[in-house]
């Protein structure tokens, strides 16, 4: 549409004739996927992630979770093998099955700490960017504040604050730590502050336009105009920007559970996994070397992804 | 600019305290100091509340956040735990440059964080050199080389280090220069600690121990510097001025060193000074693995056993010095960019 209108002159809008046409002009999504298809490292990271998403959640069809967290310490610190492709860890579990369970829990609590960013993001940002004024300035210095501290340090202590006894939960007829959900609501909460601040510059740009005036005129209320008129319009920085933090997210799951504070055994993660793995460097490499790769191929492909996508739905490009 | 200057000053002091306000609230809560006191482990419970009212944990969050902030010798306090306030307080309070003692071994929190701060500063100033060098070298050179083949090579090495972990790399990179070269009886370089107990705490020893971490801390901000100077250096060499520059015959080098990365700078030392202060205890992970003992480890030791005011004294230490270095880093672009001036 934007294309046809811009050819002819700004004072008469031509009725578009659909028929006569060569072909039907683009919609923004199919300009979005056409830029995202030609950037090839995006489709590479698409693929990878897939497949490792394939990986994880098929895996489980092949290996039972019993299996993944069946102690034996006969077995311990096997190198790879046939019967164990991957080894298996100080107390003899199953280095290959315990990466399927990790897996499966590393890609939750990334996506689910994401929806909590997200959803914090937005609001925060979206609050200030309309409302201004000391509402502003108030979630504004919020942010800051957050921003001043560096995101380990305040998830050291925010998993120190939440942890303790925190009893099991039961989730689709399996047995989590009660450490996912708190160590998700922590990463959530340590990391909206990027996000808030690009949808507040969002909205602070977007609530001069015209459409937000005649929402106002005609009656329509804030929280419609907030999150009807003005949000669906900043929606693709917060695309991309959630999607990179999916692997922020992976990331912060791995440090702080590499350092013990996370994800409590014997429920897997990769992060976890790797806790105490640096005193078996030498003897034990493959204690490491898996979860590692594993979580260093999950954060390249989503940030090719991201990548692929912010080039792709940057108004600005207009490249076909 | 002076003006502003102080402004920023003054806008930093209520967003620390703020600040100082969550943390403290947080510390309240991360566990109990005295439950895991080495050495005077409290094993009945009169004398574990003897204990508290010792150490002033039996008064409420906001009390013993005053006196935190403003000391407590305006009052009593009781000194030897009975529950009668009888002794007159010493604490001066963070305002006034008393951080307090350490609850694990009470030296003062400014002399526990100040053993450690140098072997951080170590690490990281070591490493900060390395990776600006070179990152603007690698960052040229892909602008200059685009879309050549070394460029989409060193782009993929970028993404690649970019999103490794960081124990990932340390690992890996302890894995072949300690065990494998070890193994294969080359020279091989140490793992863990800062120095060889048996040869002493040599220049040499030192600099020999810091070659793995800061190699590890290195590639991976190396990557995001790097692809930074690249995009920037792209943006600038398409500028009219650089065409006009190459169109009266200047040598190419006068080109790109001077007009060109004097202006794509500017952009990098914003990165650079926000960067900087959360390099002081940004190797926690690090600093973890090759037991390097720095503030990091000190924040992970302390913080596992509560010890509240060397926590809060690092952290707000590196508060502060974010803020520092944002106002160093506005007026630094304000000088290098004449077209940026903040008084109004």
């Amino acid at each position: 549409m934007n294309m046809i209108m811009e050819s002819t002159s700004p004072n008469q809008p031509v009725p578009l004739n659909m028929e006569g046409l060569d072909t039907p002009p683009l919609t923004l999504s199919q300009l979005a996927w056409r830029r995202f298809r030609r950037h090839r490292m995006a489709i590479f990271g698409a693929i990878v992630l897939t497949l490792l998403i394939i990986y994880a959640l098929a895996g489980s069809l092949v290996y039972p979770e019993s299996y993944a967290n069946h102690t034996d310490t006969s077995l311990r610190l096997l190198a790879p093998s046939m019967e164990h492709p991957f080894g298996t860890d100080s107390v003899g579990r199953d280095i290959l099955a315990r990466t399927i369970y990790g897996g499966q829990i590393s890609l939750l609590i990334g996506i689910t700490a994401v929806i909590i960013e997200t959803l914090a993001g937005i609001l925060i940002g979206a609050l200030a960017g309309y409302y201004g004024g000391w509402i502003d300035s108030l979630l504004m210095r919020i942010t800051e504040a957050m921003l001043n501290i560096p995101e380990i340090f305040l998830l050291i202590v925010m998993a120190k604050f939440f942890g303790g006894n925190i009893p099991e939960i039961e989730f689709i007829g399996r047995t989590f730590s009660g450490s996912v959900i708190v160590i998700v609501v922590i990463i959530g909460l340590t990391s909206w502050m990027y996000l808030a601040r690009i949808v507040r510059a969002q909205f602070l740009s977007l609530k001069e336009n015209e459409f937000v005036l005649a929402a106002h005129a005609t009656g329509t209320s804030n929280a419609q105009i907030i999150f009807l008129h003005i949000l669906p319009n900043s929606i693709a920085p917060i695309v991309v920007s959630a999607t990179l933090g999916v692997a922020n997210a992976i990331l912060a799951e791995a440090y702080i559970s590499f350092l013990g504070l996370g994800v409590q055994p014997p429920t897997a993660t990769w992060g976890n996994m790797l806790d105490g793995a640096n005193n078996y460097l030498e003897s034990a490499p493959w204690l490491w070397f898996f979860p590692g790769l594993l979580i260093l191929l999950t954060v390249l492909s989503i940030n090719f992804l991201g990548d692929g996508m912010r080039d792709a739905l940057d108004p600005r490009s207009r490249a076909v | 600019m002076g003006r502003y200057i102080v402004m920023r000053f003054l806008q930093g002091i209520p967003l620390l305290l703020f600040i100082s306000v969550i943390l403290f609230t947080l510390m309240m809560n991360v566990g109990d100091p005295v439950a895991t006191m080495g050495g005077r482990r409290a094993v009945r419970q009169t004398e574990y509340q003897r204990l508290r009212r010792q150490l002033g944990l039996d008064k409420p969050v906001y009390m013993q956040y005053l006196y935190w902030l403003v000391g407590n010798d305006w009052t009593q306090v009781d000194r030897d735990g009975d529950g009668i306030a009888e002794t007159a307080g010493t604490r001066r309070g963070v305002l006034r440059g008393d951080f307090g003692v350490s609850l694990l071994n009470g030296k003062p929190v400014l002399e526990v964080i100040g053993e450690r701060l140098p072997n951080t500063l170590m690490l990281m100033v070591a490493s900060e050199v390395i990776i600006i060098l070179g990152a603007l070298l690698v960052g040229i050179y892909s602008a200059l080389r685009q879309y050549s083949v070394i460029d989409n090579l060193l782009t993929g090495i970028m993404f690649i280090g970019y999103s490794m972990p960081i124990f990932f790399v340390a690992l890996f990179s302890m894995y072949i220069f300690a065990v494998l070269f070890k193994r294969w009886g080359l020279p091989y370089l140490p793992t863990v600690g800062m120095f060889d107990p048996q040869v002493g705490k040599t220049t040499a020893q030192i600099l020999w121990h810091m070659v793995l971490p800061v190699l590890s801390i290195s590639l991976i901000s190396f990557a995001a510097y790097s692809r930074y100077i690249r995009s920037t250096m792209l943006e600038v060499m398409g500028q009219d001025y650089i065409r006009t520059a190459r169109a009266k015959g200047l040598p190419r080098r006068e080109v790109v060193f001077i007009h060109a990365l004097k202006n794509a700078s500017l952009p990098i030392v914003t990165v650079v000074g926000l960067d900087l202060p959360l390099l002081l205890g940004g190797a926690v992970v690090t600093e973890r693995i090759f037991a390097w003992p720095g503030m990091g480890r000190l924040f992970l030791d302390h913080v596992d056993r509560a010890d509240m005011p060397v926590v809060m004294g690092i952290l707000l230490l590196i508060a502060v010095a974010v803020i520092l270095f944002q106002i160093i880093t506005d007026i630094v672009y304000a000088w290098l960019d004449p077209r940026i001036r903040y008084d109004k």
